[in-house]
This record gives C-alpha cells, sequence and structure tokens, in this order.
C-alpha cells in the first residue's frame, strides 16, 4: 500500500482488467453486513474502496467516522481507524478528529436522515468551516433502520410510516443546501451509476476541503415496498437512472425536461482557503509575537 | 486570578491541547482563556455551533491522541449529556467543566446554584459510571483541574469539574507549580503489534490501553455495546460485563478517588457535609460555633461522586446531626441520609435563590433563632470578607 499523500498525487488513471482485490479493506468476520437485499450500500462502498485504492491513501492515513442509521454501519467493515458515533453528530465528532491528527483523510458516511436531520446544524456548519474531509450523503430519502419512517429527502406525495397520507413536506436537496452553506466541493452519484460514482468519490478524496457527495441510494424494504416499487432494479431504474441527469447532459436540456430530476456528476467546486491552512496561519502569526 | 481563568491553567498544565465549546454564561472565560493561550502553545482550539458540537468535538480529539476538555453552563451541560454518555461507554478520556447555575431551562444565567450535582451523577441515559469533582477555591481549581485530567486518563472515561458561579468569579491570589511538581498522568498506550491490538482488552485490568488514531493501530470505536475488540455485540453475557466493568473501573478505585477535607471532626457532635462554595460558609460557620462551644465539624468533599459514602459512614456513627447545605431544593441531602440510614439526623440547609448559603443560616439550623445577639450579626457580615480570601 502506498504512503504518498493525496496533496502530492495526482488524478491517476485506472488500470484496466485487473480483478479489484477488496479483501485487504474488509475487516476479517464482520461480514455479512446488515443491510438489506436491493440496498445500494454495498455498491457505493465497493466505489469508494475503488477510489480509496485510485487515490493511494494508506489504511493508516484514512478515519472513517459515521452517525446512526444504516449508512453508519459502514465503518464497522472496513480496515480503517474508524469511529461509529451518535445520531447526526458524525461531522462534529469527525471535526475532532482531524483536527487532532492533520495528517488523517476522514472520510463521513452518513444518511439523509443522520445528516440534514438531526445532524443539520453541524451539517451546515461543517460546510461553512471547510476543514479538509469528504462527507458521503447516503441518501435513500427513509429512515431505514427505524423502519421507514420520513426524511427531510422524502419526496413531496411519497408514502411513510409518518406520512401515511402522503408527505406534505418541502425536500431539502442535499447539494444546493451544501454549497450554499460554503462546501467547495459538491456533487452527486447513484448506486447505479457505480462507475461514475467512483470518480466522484475519487475526485472528492483528492480534493482540500469539505467535499459533499449526495449519493442517491434506494430503500427498497421501507421507500420500495411503500410507494408501490415491485422490485429493488425497477425502484434503481425509475430513481437512481431516470430521476437523474449528468451535468454534461444537462446542458443539453431544456428546463422543462430538467423537472423533476437531479443532478449527477461534479456540480460545483471552489478553490477557498481550508480550515487547517487557516489554523496553522493564525498560529504561525500568533506564534511570531 | 479568576476561578474560570485558574480552571484553564490548571488543563494547559495537565496537559490540554484542544478545547471545543460554545459560549454561555457563567463559563465562557475558561473558553475566552483557551482560545487566547492555545494557539501560542499550538494547541486547537475551535468554537463551536453548539454544545452538542463541543463534546463530539473533544471525543473526536480525544481519540487522535490529545487530552481535550471543554466548558458549559447549566442547559449546555443538558445538551452535552449524550455525548458524555458515549464517552462513558466508548471509555473516551475528556474534561467536562461546567460552572452552574440556576436552572431548569433558562433559568437565572448569572448567579450561582448547585442544582446540577445530580444531573452529574444522572445526566446521560444507561448505568454509567461518573467522577465529578466538586473544587472551592481558585487555587483549589488549578490542581483539582489537574486531578480531573489525571483521573480521566487513568481510567478513560469523561470527568466532570463542577463549581458554581462564585468560585468561577472568584478572584484569589494562586501559585502555578513548576511544571513537574505536580504529578501528570497520560493514559496508556499498546504495546503490542498493531494487528494484535483490542481497544478494550481486559486482560491487564479493567482499563485498556488506548492507541490514538492514526499511530498505526487501526481499531473500531462505537457508542453500542462491544467486545473487547470494540465492535458490536448482541451477547447478553458481553454486554452485562461490559456495563459491570464500566462501574466497576470507578467503585474498586473510590479510595483512590474520593478526596476529602476534614475539619474539628475528631471530637464532632454536630457535622457538617458541604462541598463548593457553600462550604466556605460552612467552614466559617464551623468556627463560629466552636467560639460558641457546640462541637461542630466539617466534612468538605472534592469527590462528590462517586460518593464518599465511607467518610459519611463515619460521621453518621459519631454525630447526633449532619447538616447539608446547598444551593437547590435538596439533592446531596438526600444522598446523605441514604448513607446514614437512620443513625443520626440529616438536616437540609438549602437555598435556591440564587443567593449563596450564609454562615448564619447553618448557624441558624443548629441553634435555632434564638443563638444571635449582636456579635453574631458582625459574623453574618464577616461572612463576605471571608469568602473573597478563602
Amino acid at each position: 500500500m502506498s504512503t504518498q499523500t493525496e496533496e502530492t498525487r495526482p488524478l491517476a488513471k485506472k488500470k484496466k482488467k485487473v480483478p479489484f482485490n477488496y479483501s485487504p479493506y474488509v475487516r476479517g468476520g464482520k461480514l455479512p453486513h446488515i443491510w438489506c437485499p436491493g440496498c445500494g450500500h454495498g455498491i457505493v462502498l465497493k466505489s469508494l474502496l475503488r477510489a480509496i485504492q485510485l487515490s493511494g491513501l494508506s489504511q493508516d492515513d484514512i478515519a472513517m467516522v459515521s452517525g446512526i442509521g444504516c449508512s453508519s454501519r459502514t465503518p464497522g467493515y472496513v480496515d480503517f481507524n474508524t469511529l461509529h458515533t451518535l445520531h447526526g453528530r458524525a461531522l462534529a465528532y469527525a471535526t475532532g478528529v482531524k483536527l487532532a491528527r492533520p495528517k488523517l483523510k476522514v472520510i463521513v458516511t452518513t444518511g439523509d436522515g443522520d445528516a440534514l436531520a438531526i445532524g443539520g446544524n453541524h451539517f451546515i456548519h461543517a460546510c461553512r468551516r471547510n476543514l479538509d474531509m469528504v462527507v458521503m450523503v447516503y441518501n435513500n430519502s427513509i429512515y431505514g433502520m427505524t423502519s421507514g419512517q420520513s426524511s427531510p429527502t422524502t419526496p413531496q406525495g411519497t408514502t411513510s410510516t409518518t406520512g401515511r397520507y402522503g408527505s406534505i413536506e418541502p425536500t431539502f436537496d442535499t447539494c444546493k443546501l451544501a454549497q450554499a452553506a460554503g462546501a467547495t466541493f459538491v456533487a452527486r452519484g447513484t448506486a447505479y451509476h457505480f462507475q461514475e460514482l467512483e470518480k466522484v468519490l475519487h475526485e472528492a478524496i483528492m480534493h482540500k476541503g469539505t467535499a459533499v457527495i449526495d449519493i442517491i441510494d434506494a430503500c427498497p424494504t421501507y421507500y420500495g415496498r411503500f410507494n408501490k416499487y415491485k422490485t429493488p432494479t425497477e425502484m434503481m431504474e425509475k430513481i437512481e437512472k431516470e430521476g437523474t441527469v449528468s451535468v454534461k447532459q444537462a446542458e443539453k436540456m431544456s428546463p422543462q425536461e430538467l423537472e423533476g430530476k437531479l443532478l449527477r456528476g461534479i456540480i460545483h467546486k471552489s478553490d477557498r482557503p481550508e480550515y487547517l491552512d487557516e489554523y496553522n496561519r493564525l498560529l504561525e502569526r500568533v506564534q511570531k509575537k | 486570578m479568576q476561578g474560570n481563568e485558574a480552571c484553564a491553567e490548571g488543563a494547559f498544565y495537565a496537559g490540554c491541547r484542544f478545547f471545543a465549546g460554545y459560549p454561555i454564561t457563567p463559563s465562557t472565560e475558561v473558553m475566552e482563556i483557551a482560545a487566547a493561550r492555545l494557539p501560542k502553545m499550538g494547541g486547537v482550539f475551535i468554537q463551536m455551533e453548539d454544545e452538542i458540537a463541543s463534546i463530539s468535538a473533544i471525543i473526536g480529539g480525544s481519540l487522535g491522541g490529545q487530552k481535550s476538555m471543554t466548558a458549559t453552563s447549566g442547559p449546555g451541560f443538558s445538551l452535552m449529556q449524550e455525548g458524555l454518555g458515549f464517552a462513558c461507554m466508548a471509555e473516551v478520556p475528556c474534561v467536562i467543566v461546567n460552572v452552574m447555575r440556576s436552572g431548569p431551562s433558562t433559568g437565572f444565567p448569572t448567579g450561582p446554584s448547585q442544582s446540577d450535582v445530580m444531573q452529574a451523577r444522572w445526566g446521560t441515559h444507561g448505568d454509567h459510571p461518573a467522577i465529578v469533582l466538586t473544587p472551592a477555591s481558585v487555587q483549589e481549581l488549578f490542581y483539582e483541574t489537574v486531578r480531573a485530567f489525571n483521573l480521566s486518563e487513568q481510567y478513560r472515561m469523561p470527568v466532570i469539574l463542577l463549581y458554581d458561579e462564585i468560585v468561577g468569579h472568584m478572584r484569589e491570589a494562586i501559585t502555578i507549580p513548576a511544571p513537574g511538581e505536580v504529578e501528570v498522568i497520560d493514559r496508556a498506550r499498546p504495546s503490542c503489534a498493531p494487528h494484535e491490538y483490542k481497544p478494550y482488552d481486559t486482560y491487564h485490568g479493567d482499563v485498556a490501553p488506548l492507541a490514538a488514531y492514526g499511530d498505526g493501530y487501526r481499531f473500531h470505536v462505537t457508542g453500542l455495546y462491544h467486545g473487547a475488540d470494540g465492535f458490536p455485540t448482541n451477547n447478553t453475557k458481553l454486554i452485562e460485563e461490559t456495563g459491570q466493568r464500566l462501574l466497576r473501573k470507578v467503585d474498586n478505585n473510590r479510595d483512590k478517588i474520593c478526596k476529602n477535607e476534614e475539619l474539628y471532626l475528631d471530637d464532632a457532635e454536630i457535622g457538617i457535609f458541604a462541598y463548593g462554595v457553600s462550604a466556605k460558609s460552612a467552614k466559617f460557620a464551623v468556627k463560629e460555633l466552636r467560639k460558641k462551644g457546640i462541637k461542630a465539624g466539617l466534612l468538605r468533599p472534592m469527590t462528590i461522586w462517586p460518593f464518599p459514602e465511607n467518610a459519611v459512614e463515619e460521621l453518621s456513627k459519631q454525630v447526633k446531626t449532619i447538616i447539608v447545605p446547598e444551593m437547590n431544593l435538596g439533592q446531596i441531602v438526600y444522598e446523605v441520609e441514604r448513607v446514614a440510614q437512620g443513625r443520626c439526623e440529616v438536616k437540609g440547609v438549602l437555598r435556591a435563590d440564587t443567593e449563596p448559603i450564609k454562615p448564619a443560616q447553618i448557624i441558624e439550623s443548629i441553634t435555632g433563632n434564638g443563638f444571635f445577639t449582636a456579635s453574631s450579626k458582625m459574623s453574618e457580615l464577616m461572612v463576605d470578607r471571608d469568602m473573597l480570601d478563602g
């Protein structure tokens, strides 16, 4: 495993046709995972591990932090420095880990409820600070672990156990929220477009600053069942494939055609001082005096 | 130096280089001093978006290998309870300062109170251990802050420094010991090979060595009940064992953790059990009572949790009455009653109007109203001076 840091290594090209070996990244004896059949979280995890391998990061140099929920069980399965925290608080814990150990690449795995409901305040402030970390929001529009309640990304009109007659609440757009709050890398991927997701995650890891990736994923067990999707495949096709368009495709589409579709790919990238860089400059300044 | 300032200085002395906090009266000065001093020492200071984030960040910081602290008051302490439970369960050393103000809710932010003693013990849900220190003067606040870090590192758990607004804002001249003069304890680090490391291995005792993220020991930490390797478990036996072990860490070391001050207790017939600023008044009251020929004595716990059961038990066997002055409507008095088991009378001297308990109030509770003479009224005035010079 290379110990080269992300700062010095350019975006690498993936080697073709070499079977990917996941085993070094997976903790022995911790599988099978708890995710339901048809859930996309496993696909997202595979894309992430491939992106990490591509980035050349050593497993010792990665800290994975999560909150509570289905997505947040991810750190238990992978062989990094891992921290499974409290509901909604992953970003605050991650902030502590990163500040105490700047050499670590911090990757946060969180869900739509975890990041945007209970953790909403931490989410906007993490984006505002622009501390170097990757925030993966596994967005399946529902609370999976507590069995199917509405979340801040549940589409209006759809059914959940707490939205029995159709949710009347408007939904958050994770990407718009992240961008408005100041994240310097904002992207969206889906479990369906797993190769695209791998690329996006790779770029997010290479980015210095807060990188937020909204990952559209489907929960067949609850969201699918309540909203009359017959199979996980049908769900994936309707929500992830037909419900999204790539940034490139979108350029050629009219506003009418784009209605109801989410953009996919890197949506926003800006160059703003990273928090630790700023903090180190502050240290230099005050220590000179 | 102000109490809150001494607290921050004590933390730096103990090696604290990570502070995350959110402003709240009357604790804010601790944070402001951390903001001014830590960058100069190359440490980390960050103002978080709320108290929940603050305790979360210090737990993350501690797992990153830094001695970490946050400071708060009343409502902020309420918000921190969930994180406190996490630190207990995951066995992450950290120090939480709660400068008490009266409540519930927003209460009275600028006045003193001692009404969080039960919250400090039982605020978070579930069975868990607690170490809570109650310093009563500025100099003591410095030493007790160092001790709070030492205990937290030694037993791998959160330690709470609990004092009231008067101690926090009181100004006294203090001596800061030279480096090395006061013992500073660091957490045990693993010496085994990284692949053999288990963050909750009890092979050598109830407290396992703790690695830092990024040191080559890749390990898992969770707020779920877990086994020796740190991974979640459904094993009922293991869950019970872990719960018992957490409590045992403190219970078995009660004598090392508890620290009391005693005054005129040898021949005392009336005992006063007082902590924090109320103990200052109690000290004065005891001296006054002795002048009047009343055999009163003071037991002052500097560690309120674990509760100093042995000392209180001894006292209850010796005296007719134990007086418990506290600035709340009855919290620790019940604990004293529990331990005394009817062996003696236990009487609370309570006050929750954000004014300190004065010696006269304590004396009156012992001698009745007829006690006061002109000179006693004088002594009531002298109290405030006594409080200032410690």
